[in-house]
């Protein structure tokens, strides 16, 4: 369980929004995330996120892909089992060359789906709060977390003055849970609530 | 200025050896290096033209911001185009039969392979067809920056956009489709293939193409970064020079794709008349240039653009640009020298100067050319995309 307290915002539209956010880190508070209705370029640099390692993982996945396949192949065609296919030469590089790409690109592939699931916290059964659906319409939803330094009502004042429509309180799980959405209807209590500081 | 003085010393070079050339390998060697370097340089310039309609017909907005420098690239097709006609003339009625076979008669009357192909390897097509084709290029690429400059004289309202936007994509096509039937098909055959002249390969053409358009996209990279670090190109990026690396990344992986598929089908199927044009070049003087080919071209671009950040790095990109280009003139050189020079062929002061002047001469003419318009089409429909582009 790890329930906190958010202050959450509303935006009709992204050139609001993009002040917004900046003012928002300038003022020193923390932003648990932007939920947006479709892809916006430069967010991300404006919320100050990290460059994706997403693409070093798939690098080594391919290199691995690679080495497997060479070194299989080559074993299978050397020692374990050699044959005489049209008088070719029993490691036949230009023959692998097929099959060890498309094993790298297999690789990287699948793996890189598997790890953008594991760090995007997708997998079947996992569930996430959604602070507001209307993220995936027509809404842009900030959501602010409350710390010790920075109180809900100075993030609504903020959220107010940064031009948001509609600015409410949520007491919600910030992790993700197994199980059904159930747990959402429950109401938490303000004594659950983890204060990061 | 320095750039101008090599092109001269290269000039002088040539006709020192032209002098030489009473030896019939030596006059061979002449030619060769003639054709190889005029129809390389020719091919890689008029990839910018290619790069700029295939992207127009697309409706790219990126590359509106640069996209004067890469019509600056595509005016050098005209004396380019002109210089190769003249070479290429000079091969069809010099008689120059040790690089075009097909041109000794008698052996093509004796020779049930060459008397096949005589409906299309003969002086007279040859001859036409090459005027066509780079008569086209000069036109159709004339015309397109013609209809570019309609962009600087003022500002268009939005229906007069869509108009002038829809005519730019028109013209496009044309270009694109005289392309398709010359560069992406029959001109490899009868400039380059034709030397090997009872070889073929159908997967020639296309990996002609790409030889020549990812040293073209190489050669736009350099001209951007120049400009823009002598402070031209104020809309200009890295985000714009990303994009551009990303062709160089993507299609040097295309070169080597059809490259490959061209030396695999042959290895595995092992056919006398199609591997004596592998054997000649992995198993004789050119083993090491096979295999450089492949280091230059490939690998190397794989292994240092595949980063994001070198994408976006002037001094990596225009270093990779320089490797490239110097790699397809080795590709080129491959696929012309080994026939006419079997094992004699070499890469000394000749080969060199005239590589080298070709240089010169592009810098000089893409300067001149780009003195004349001005850089940024000021009134582009799409020149907005281009100035907040994020990749």
């Amino acid at each position: 369980m790890d329930v906190r307290k958010f202050v959450v915002g509303l935006f009709d539209d992204e050139k609001v929004l993009f002040p917004a956010v900046k003012q928002v880190r300038k003022a020193g508070f923390r932003i648990h995330d932007v939920y947006t209705p479709f892809p916006i370029h430069g967010l991300d640099k404006v919320m100050g996120l990290r460059e994706t390692s997403l693409h070093t993982a798939g690098f080594i996945y391919g290199i691995t892909g690679t080495t497997i396949a060479l070194s299989f192949m080559s074993w299978v065609f050397t020692s374990d089992w050699p044959l005489n296919i049209g008088g070719k030469p029993h490691l036949p590089l230009p023959a692998f060359v097929p099959v060890t790409f498309e094993f790298t690109v297999l690789c990287a592939a699948v793996g890189m789906v598997l790890t953008f699931c594991y760090l995007c916290q997708l997998a079947p059964g996992v569930k996430k709060h959604h602070f507001d659906a209307r993220a995936t319409d027509d809404k842009f939803v900030m959501v602010i977390e409350c710390t010790s330094e920075t109180t809900e009502a100075e993030a609504t004042a903020l959220l107010n003055a940064a031009g948001a429509h509609e600015v409410h309180t949520q007491i919600a799980e910030a992790g993700w849970w197994f199980g059904t959405y159930d747990k959402e209807q429950k109401l938490y209590d303000e004594s659950q609530v983890k204060v990061a500081h | 200025m320095v750039l101008t003085a090599i092109g001269a010393v290269a000039l002088a070079a040539g006709i020192a050896f032209l002098g030489l050339s009473k030896d019939e390998h030596a006059s061979t060697r002449f030619w060769a290096v003639l054709l190889q370097n005029s129809v390389y340089w020719l091919l890689v310039v008029n990839a910018a033209m290619f790069f700029l309609c295939a992207t127009t017909l697309a409706w790219a907005g990126w590359t509106q911001s640069f996209r004067r420098v890469v019509e600056a690239i595509s005016v050098v097709v005209i004396p380019f185009g002109i210089l190769a006609f003249i070479v290429l003339m000079g091969l069809v009625f010099g008689h120059q039969h040790h690089i075009y076979h097909w041109l000794d008669t008698e052996a093509v009357a004796n020779d049930k392979i060459l008397s096949g192909k005589s409906g299309f390897l003969n002086p007279t097509f040859f001859t036409i067809w090459s005027a066509i084709t780079i008569g086209g290029w000069i036109f159709l690429g004339w015309n397109m920056r013609r209809i570019s400059r309609e962009a600087d004289v003022q500002p268009f309202t939005v229906e007069e956009g869509k108009k002038w936007i829809f005519k730019n994509t028109v013209h496009a096509s044309f270009y694109i489709v005289l392309f398709a039937l010359t560069v992406a098909s029959s001109i490899p055959w009868l400039w380059l293939m034709s030397i090997d002249a009872h070889w073929y390969s159908t997967m020639y053409s296309w990996y002609t193409f790409a030889s020549s358009f990812v040293a073209g996209m190489a050669l736009i990279a350099l001209f951007v970064i120049y400009l823009k670090n002598q402070g031209h190109l104020p809309y200009t990026s890295e985000e714009h020079l990303h994009d551009i690396a990303k062709f160089m990344f993507a299609f040097s992986v295309f070169w080597t794709y059809l490259w490959f598929s061209q030396y695999m089908l042959i290895w595995y199927a092992n056919i006398p008349e199609e591997t004596e044009y592998f054997k000649a070049r992995v198993w004789g003087e050119y083993r090491g240039l096979f295999y450089l080919n492949l280091a230059l071209n490939f690998l190397s671009p794989l292994l240092v653009l595949m980063k994001a950040g070198a994408k976006r790095n002037y001094t990596i990109v225009s270093f990779m640009a320089i490797l490239i280009i110097i790699g397809h003139w080795v590709d080129f050189y491959l696929m012309v020298m080994p026939k006419p020079l079997g094992d004699h062929a070499s890469i000394g002061w000749f080969e060199l100067g005239i590589a080298i002047g070709y240089v010169g001469m592009i810098i000089w003419f893409v300067g001149r050319a780009l003195e004349k318009a001005p850089l940024v089409p000021m009134h582009h429909p799409f020149l907005k995309e281009s100035v907040i582009h994020h990749t």
